[in-house]
């Protein structure tokens, strides 16, 4: 009886001893974020107290590391919207017609064939996407377009756009896929053929779902970092022309960590700064397509 | 042809295009992909060889290897799966297991669901301002094992979480039908039968930490090291740095040795993506 109530004490014990120590792995990730906000913050309030806030988003020069300094984010922010436009140009009409491929149409055995295919594609280090970029695929596209330097916006976007249709697809054919059977069912009940029902009918049900995908895309196409370091040219340019050099965010932070400016010193903070730009924007991106996704799923059942 | 025999074949010929759209669109991958590992191996396979594997850099292309980088990965990668395994598994066991009603487990939840969409070169700055700066470790091995393990955490969490759900709940059931605690429930029970699609999710991570790049370069792992880490404070460089740092030369020789280098980068991650689709095959029927 004593025994089996002391037992019962230590068993008791261990359970919330253990309760507490799988509380505090999980409470790692609140640290996280506090760490990231808290980091960056810091390092960015220092960087505004010289640079008036005005001056980062309205000037059209971004050169901290020259000797006429300008912060004006926009040539930063100009590249990185102009490689994730062509990332997404090349991998949502890509991405959207082989998900509506393998979840209206294709076989079960061609389906599990593709599938691990995709995954290889969004398995490769980004390093190596970068190389690709640069050495294979920017001479490439140079003996097309003879004007194109380089280092240019185009190729690492499309390089950019291979390496995130994996995500494209994969997300869109999820979403395509907890349309509910009875509205296909009522298609062809109509007598609408298959593409009219994948089309008109699937489609639009999972449009939400698809949009989630997109954003979430764009949000991947925004951090991503090795191939445009590598292939953009890391030349902060106010331009549209993806024929040109240009920097993105994520290519600058990079250039200067790799670079001999003092930890500390103003030229240093603009990657924080630039950082936290980042993060907002993507924290943003990555919430608008949380909600819709989860409203979305939640209607799509399943 | 009546009216309904045209309509039927313009139906079904945009059918077959777009089948024939879709089947183009996923070849261009396919081809986009041979292109790469063509270029890749026809630029790179002369260089392979021992010396390779086993020199240190050198400013002579000729004389190149990646030794200090291979060796980096590697330490890095263990001491990364040490520090993120344990601590992953257990915060996706107490998402899935015991915080699921309260405020605090739904508060944690979004925050993982969210750290997994932060990019990875901002997870670097984070690095660089916790550990290098405010812990002191220097550009050491550690901080950025560190740096990689809160960075892989959420996938293994999210992979932990999924896969702890699929296990039946008849079977926890049946535990608790019996006596068993929580705790024994999860351990004796719940763990090893998710096990494989746990550890398809840890492959994936660790795969995806050995092909992470920025995060190591922002708090500042070295491109030139002549030596291998000899402790957990020892400055280090990773193969894809060493790449990176190739391949921004101007000189082709070392666009040779980038080259060479992605291959055997390549054949480490393809090996683990492999393992972890054929594992994910087998167990999940």
């Amino acid at each position: 009886m004593r025994f089996g109530l002391t037992r019962r004490y230590y068993v008791y014990g261990r359970e919330k001893v253990v309760q507490v120590l799988l509380l505090l792995c999980a409470l790692v990730s609140v640290f996280t974020t506090l760490g990231i906000i808290i980091v960056l913050l810091l390092q960015t309030i220092d960087f505004f107290k010289e640079v008036s806030l005005w001056d980062f988003l309205t000037d059209t020069q971004w050169t901290p590391l020259f000797a006429d300094k300008h912060f004006g984010i926009l040539p930063l922010l100009s590249g990185t919207l102009l490689t994730s436009t062509i990332a997404l140009a090349v991998s949502v009409p890509l991405g959207l017609m082989i998900a509506i491929y393998l979840s209206e149409y294709a076989a079960k055995p061609v389906r599990k064939a593709v599938k691990p295919f995709l995954e290889v594609l969004a398995g490769i280090p980004t390093i190596v996407y970068g190389y690709f970029a640069l050495v294979t695929v920017t001479p490439l596209l140079q003996k097309l377009i003879p004007s194109l330097s380089g280092f240019n916006a185009l190729s690492p976007g499309i390089v950019m756009g291979i390496m995130i249709l994996p995500l494209v697809t994969s997300l869109s054919e999820d979403a395509l896929r907890v349309v509910p059977n009875g509205l296909r069912e009522g298609g062809y009940a109509l007598g609408a053929s298959r593409l009219q029902v994948s089309l008109s009918i699937v489609f639009p049900s999972a449009f939400s779902g698809i949009i989630a995908s997109v954003i979430l895309a764009f949000s991947r196409a925004i951090g991503e970092t090795m191939i445009v370091a590598i292939a953009a040219g890391q030349l902060p340019n106010l331009t549209a022309n993806p024929l040109n050099p240009v920097s993105t965010m994520t290519a600058y932070i990079v250039g200067v960590s790799q670079g001999d400016t003092p930890y500390g010193t103003l030229s240093y903070n603009t990657i924080f700064a630039v950082a936290i730009t980042l993060f907002l924007f993507t924290f943003l991106l990555n919430i608008i397509s949380f909600r819709i996704r989860k409203r979305f799923l939640a209607i799509g059942g399943d | 042809m009546t009216v309904y025999e045209i309509h039927a074949f313009k139906q079904r010929t945009k059918n077959v295009l777009f089948q024939v759209f879709a089947l183009m669109g996923l070849l261009f991958a396919v081809i986009v992909l041979v292109l790469l590992l063509i270029n890749v191996i026809k630029d790179g396979a002369g260089r392979i060889s021992s010396e390779f594997l086993t020199s240190y850099p050198s400013r002579n292309p000729k004389n190149a290897g990646i030794i200090a980088g291979l060796a980096g990965t590697l330490y890095m990668v263990i001491i990364t799966a040490l520090i993120s395994i344990p601590i992953g598994i257990g915060a996706a066991i107490y998402l899935e297991e015991y915080g699921k009603k309260n405020r605090i487990g739904k508060l944690i939840e979004i925050n993982i669901a969210n750290l997994a969409g932060v990019p990875s070169i901002v997870y670097g700055l984070l690095g660089l301002g916790l550990f290098v700066r405010f812990f002191s470790l220097e550009r050491s091995l550690i901080a950025g094992a560190l740096t990689m393990s809160l960075l892989i955490m959420p996938t293994i969490v999210i992979a932990t979480r999924e896969a702890i759900k699929a296990v039946p709940g008849g079977i926890r059931e049946a535990s608790y039908a019996v006596g068993a605690t929580k705790w024994q429930t999860i351990w004796h029970h719940l763990i090893p039968i998710s096990f494989p699609s746990i550890l398809t999710g840890i492959i994936l991570a660790i795969s995806r930490a050995i092909g992470e790049t920025a995060p190591l370069i922002t708090i500042g792992a070295l491109t030139y090291v002549t030596f291998l880490p000899s402790n957990l404070k020892s400055p280090f460089t990773i193969l894809p740095i060493q790449i990176y740092n190739w391949v921004s030369r101007p000189q082709a020789g070392f666009h040779e040795d980038a080259a060479a280098g992605i291959i055997v980068l390549l054949v480490f991650t393809l090996l683990l993506n492999s393992i972890a689709i054929i594992l994910r095959n087998r167990f999940s029927r």
